[in-house]
Formats: C-alpha cells, structure tokens, sequence
C-alpha cells in the first residue's frame, strides 16, 4: 500500500501576536510547525505503515524552507518526501493550490492521501476536497479514525451531532482531524535518517504538467482585495472583588442591562 | 457566455433527517438582502429523499424559489451525488453567487463543486456585501485564527461562493404564508468510482439545547480545574435559564463536550450574556463569542486576554465567585417570588 500525506508548514498561530502600533502581524521569531490537522494524518499514516506495511510519502508545496516540515517527517518515519516549490506557484489561494499538487501526485503512485481537514492559517478545509476532484477520486472529510480492510478504507466521519462510518474504495483520499491521534515524536535515529541518508525530492514549474493560467495568482479565481487587523471594541470595565462582592457586582450589572 | 449571463442569488440549504439546518435559513436572509442589492431573487437548494414538503419552509424564512432533488441516493450525505447535483444545478441556472453554510457538510461540498466548476470559494465569511461600483460581492472572513480580517473577492470566476459561519448572519422575520415557486429537479444519478458506502449512523445523544439557540451562556475554561466543578457552572446556568458552553481546553481535557464548545474550531454563538469563566480568551476562543451582548469575565489572571473583551471584568477567584453568584441568585428569585 502507498500513502502520500499532504502537509503545510505554519506559523505557530498560538503563538502570533498583532503589532500594537500598527495592527499587523508579528512573523519574526514564529515558530513554524507542521499543521496540526496534517500532522494527526501523518500519525494515521505511519500506524499503518506499522500494522499493515505501506510506503509513506509527504509532500508540501511551499517555498524552500519548507525542507523543514518534510525533515520532521521524515524523521517521525515517512519513506520519502516531496518539495513543491517555485516562484510561479506563489499567490496561489485553495484552487490555484489544489490543481499544482494533484499535478505532483498525478508523478506519484497512491491508493490512500491523507491530508488535514484544514490549516490553523488558512482555517478553509477546501484543499482536500479539491485535490480529490482535480484526481477524480473519492473523498471523506473531517475523520476521526482511519481504518483499511483489504482495497476499502473504513472512515469514521465526524458531524456535529453523530458520526458516519464511510466505506470507500482506494484511491480515495481523507482529511484527518487532529484529535483523532496524538502524533509520535522523532527518534534521534530517525533525526540522523531524514537529515543524513533520506533525501527530499524537489519539484518546481517545469517538472509538473500543467497550464499557466491554473496555478499562481494567475490560477486563482479569488483575490484578497483588503485585509485588516480586527476592529476592536473598547475594553469594558475591571474589577478585582472577593466573592461576595463579586456576586453583587454582577447582580448588578445585570440588572442594570435588564438581565434580570 | 459572459459572466452578466448568471443571474441570481442561490443557497444550500442544508437538511439532515429531514430537518432544516438554522444556517440554511440565515443565508436565506441574508441572500434576499444581496439579490435587493443584485436586483435578483434568491433561490433554495435542497437536497434529500423524501424533501419536498421542507420547501414551504424555505419560503416562509424568504425564499423566492426553491429548486428540489429528491432522490434515494440523497438520503445520508455523501461528497459525489450531493456534488453532482449541485454542479448540475449551477449549469442549468448558472447563478452568479452561491452560499452554503460552514458545516461539516458544507465544507466538503463546496470546495469539491468549487473545483468541478473551476470557480473560487471563500470559507467561513462573516459578512458579505455586494460592491456598489462593479456589483460583485466582497466577502470578509478572519485569517490567522482571528487576528486579521480579509476581504476576497471572486471578480472573474462564476458563481461567487461563499461558506457562511453558523450564528453569524440574521434569519428574515419568518412568514408562513409566503409560498416560494418550486422546480423539481432531476440530475441523473449514476454510480461511479467516486461513491462511497455508509454502513453506519451514530447519532450523539443529547438533551441539551443548542449552545447556538440559548440567552445566556456559562463557559469555563482550563481555569475550572477539573470535569466535576463543571457541577457549579451548571447550577449557576440553572438558575439564571442558561445553557453551560466550554473552551476548547475544556474539551480536550475531556470536561465537556464538543458541542459544548465555543470557538473557531467549535460554534459561533451571540448569546444576551456569555459569562467566560476561567477562560484566558485565546483568539480562537474570542472569534466565537465576542458578539454577545454582554460579556462577563471571571479569571484570575488580570492580564487574560479576555478582560479586553469583557464589558465586565472580575479578576478573582472563580471556584468561590460561582457559588457565591449561584447563592445570591436564588435568593434574588426567592425575593422576587414572595
């Protein structure tokens, strides 16, 4: 069995702050992480690699310092590991990055993708669906649990109020909720491995098949026309009370706005 | 065909078990606000087996038209023949925007008819507004957990589609003698490699109400401690006609439940008055509460972020505050009972 995990490099957003003066972001000194959801899917991919044998390969599309994210991968033990990278796939928004890794994994030979239901930057959950389609494939979303019996994968696939138990046939894909798994760590052996003896097979432009006018800003149906830092309301008021004084306190306030 | 040949404002509107998803009749409202705008009307899509009867309700929250597909294969949700069937739909009547709520349906619907119709989609918009000069539509959605506000825009691309968060757009005032034009639809359904099998539901059960319908909210956070002091937000819900909600900390730490859950990740909800009770306030945590009316705070960290949310801010003990509250409210209804 082949499994490729798709998987984004984020910031920390934890651990993002806004700049108070001129309401942007504060990148420098952000720690970049694997997606989390990605990285539950990763988890669901090497356990079975464990229980059944498969060949584990991840793949991001970012720009060169994305290395990282594959090297941690690797060394949690992915097999093989893919880097999407070249100027001309810059800007591109779900659509336009959905069509650039399906081309990679047309490359590629797999029965089961697995990638995060959605990115803590992006929150949009479409990747997934959208590579799915681009590779005319079926897909199941948002799973808690990843289960293979012979060419079926078995998905358990959470909704609000219950859950599903999905049968598909592979090739299929599936985006991973983080809670489904606590992802392993790196072994220092597997540290040695993915730096020293695996090797990172980088993609750019040329290498994938297809048209100029899909990928990039250029392949992106939506544009950002504006962005802005939050409007933020003006703080209320702040007390510090012992208990009782804190009960009437609110009563009060309550009252005041007609609560009670 | 140029894109002025697409007309019209259309929603999914979402339905399980035969009933109608609260979202599915927000973006109605807030669909006939952008066909005023487009000078269109706005269509319901609704997908199932055995729906036909649900379109009266459609068009009492304000549907002018209501497109149904009724079919066997509709009955549990599955990603290709809802896909289908909507795509089929957007090449019969070619709409210029399409909305669909930010559900765990939703958001693999959409993104899947996104690629099949090579049109751009914008996730979880909490407001959409059509553009004065050009009459395309602007939708602003929070990026990076929260912190920063974007606005997109589709300008050459047809349908525009949008998802819509739960709880974040108003329903129309509902008139149930409005009566909607109905089309029944039939894309055709064949099997193909892309079907998928349920062989099980599972439905959670619960006799809660939806943290998304109620007045007033108690939330606790990583702060309350432990799943049994859950017990005293309860009472204090109780007596104030509440309902209790959680952070995602709780959540995880396997004090509440998911549905409990406020946040980006969980609910959006805008309650009359949201007490966050041991809740530091992260981003993620403020992106699905901050539009209550009334915010009350009780932490012990004067620096937590959720001070500067709060109308009213108590920096103190919770685990002595909560009771004391809960106490004195009973004694204020006993009061008022006499």
């Amino acid at each position: 069995m082949k499994i490729i995990v798709c998987i984004k490099q984020v910031p920390d957003t934890n651990e993002v702050k806004l700049d108070p003066v001129t309401g942007t972001l504060i990148r420098d000194g952000v720690p970049s992480i694997i997606n989390p959801d990605d990285k539950a899917g990763l988890e669901a991919a090497l356990s079975l690699k464990d229980s059944l044998g498969a060949e584990v390969s991840v793949i991001t599309m970012g720009p060169p310092q994305a290395d990282a994210v594959l090297r941690e991968a690797m060394a949690m033990g992915a097999d093989n590991a893919y880097l999407v990278t070249d100027r001309a796939f810059g800007g591109a928004d779900t659509l336009a990055t959905s069509t650039t890794l399906a081309a990679a994994l047309r490359k590629m030979e797999y029965d089961l993708i697995i990638t995060g239901r959605q990115a803590i930057d992006g929150d949009t959950a479409q990747v997934g669906p959208q590579i799915s389609e681009h590779l005319d494939i079926p897909n199941v979303s948002y799973a808690e649990d990843i289960k293979v019996e012979g060419n079926t994968v078995i998905v358990k696939r959470q909704y609000e109020d219950r859950y599903h138990t999905v049968k598909v046939q592979m090739p299929c894909l599936v985006t991973a909720l983080g809670e489904m798994n606590t992802p392993r760590y790196m072994t220092p052996g597997g540290i040695n491995d993915a730096y020293k003896v695996k090797k990172v097979t980088v993609w750019g432009r040329s290498d994938l098949e297809v048209a100029d006018g899909e990928i990039g800003l250029k392949g992106s149906p939506t544009k950002v026309a504006q962005s802005f830092p939050k409007s933020v309301k003006p703080a209320g008021q702040k007390v510090t009370l012992d208990a009782d004084e804190a009960a009437d306190y609110i009563i009060e306030k309550l009252k005041e706005k007609y609560v009670l | 065909m140029s894109l002025q040949d697409y007309k019209g404002v259309f929603v999914f509107a979402q339905q399980v078990d035969g009933v109608i998803n609260g979202v599915s009749f927000e973006l109605i409202g807030k669909g006939k606000e952008l066909a005023a705008d487009l000078g269109t009307e706005v269509t319901a899509v609704i997908l199932g087996d055995g729906v036909k009867s649900l379109a009266d309700e459609l068009a009492a929250y304000g549907a002018d038209k209501v497109i149904v597909v009724d079919d066997p294969v509709l009955k549990e949700y599955t990603t290709e023949p809802y896909t289908h069937a909507i795509h089929k739909i957007i090449e019969k009547h070619k709409p210029e925007v399409f909305l669909y709520g930010a559900t765990a349906i939703g958001r693999d619907l959409a993104p899947r008819v996104s690629a099949r119709a090579t049109t751009g989609l914008t996730a979880d918009c909490t407001k959409l507004e059509v553009d004065p000069d050009n009459k395309k539509l602007r939708m602003t959605r929070p990026a990076f957990g929260g912190n920063i506000m974007a606005t997109i825009i589709c300008p050459d691309h047809t349908p525009q589609m949008a998802t819509v968060r739960p709880g974040v757009m108003k329903k129309a005032a509902k008139n149930p003698s409005a009566k909607a034009n109905v089309e029944e639809f039939h894309p055709g359904f064949e099997k193909n490699n892309k079907y998928v099998e349920v062989t099980e539901v599972i439905k959670k059960v619960s006799d809660k109400v939806d943290i998304m319908d109620a007045k007033i909210l108690v939330s606790g956070g990583r702060g309350v401690g432990a799943k049994e002091n859950f017990k005293m937000l309860e009472e204090l819900a109780e007596v104030l006609g509440g309902e209790v909600s959680s952070s995602r900390a709780s959540v995880d730490a396997g004090w509440t439940e998911k549905e409990q859950q406020v946040g980006q990740t969980g609910k959006t909800v805008r309650p009359n008055v949201y007490f966050a009770i041991g809740i530091s306030g992260a981003i993620q945590h403020l992106a699905g509460m901050e539009e209550s009316d009334i915010i009350i705070a009780i932490n012990k960290d004067e620096y937590a972020p959720i001070f500067d949310v709060a109308d009213f801010g108590i920096v103190g003990d919770l685990h002595k505050i909560v009771p004391a509250l809960t106490q004195k409210l009973k004694e204020e209804r006993a009061k008022r009972d006499a």
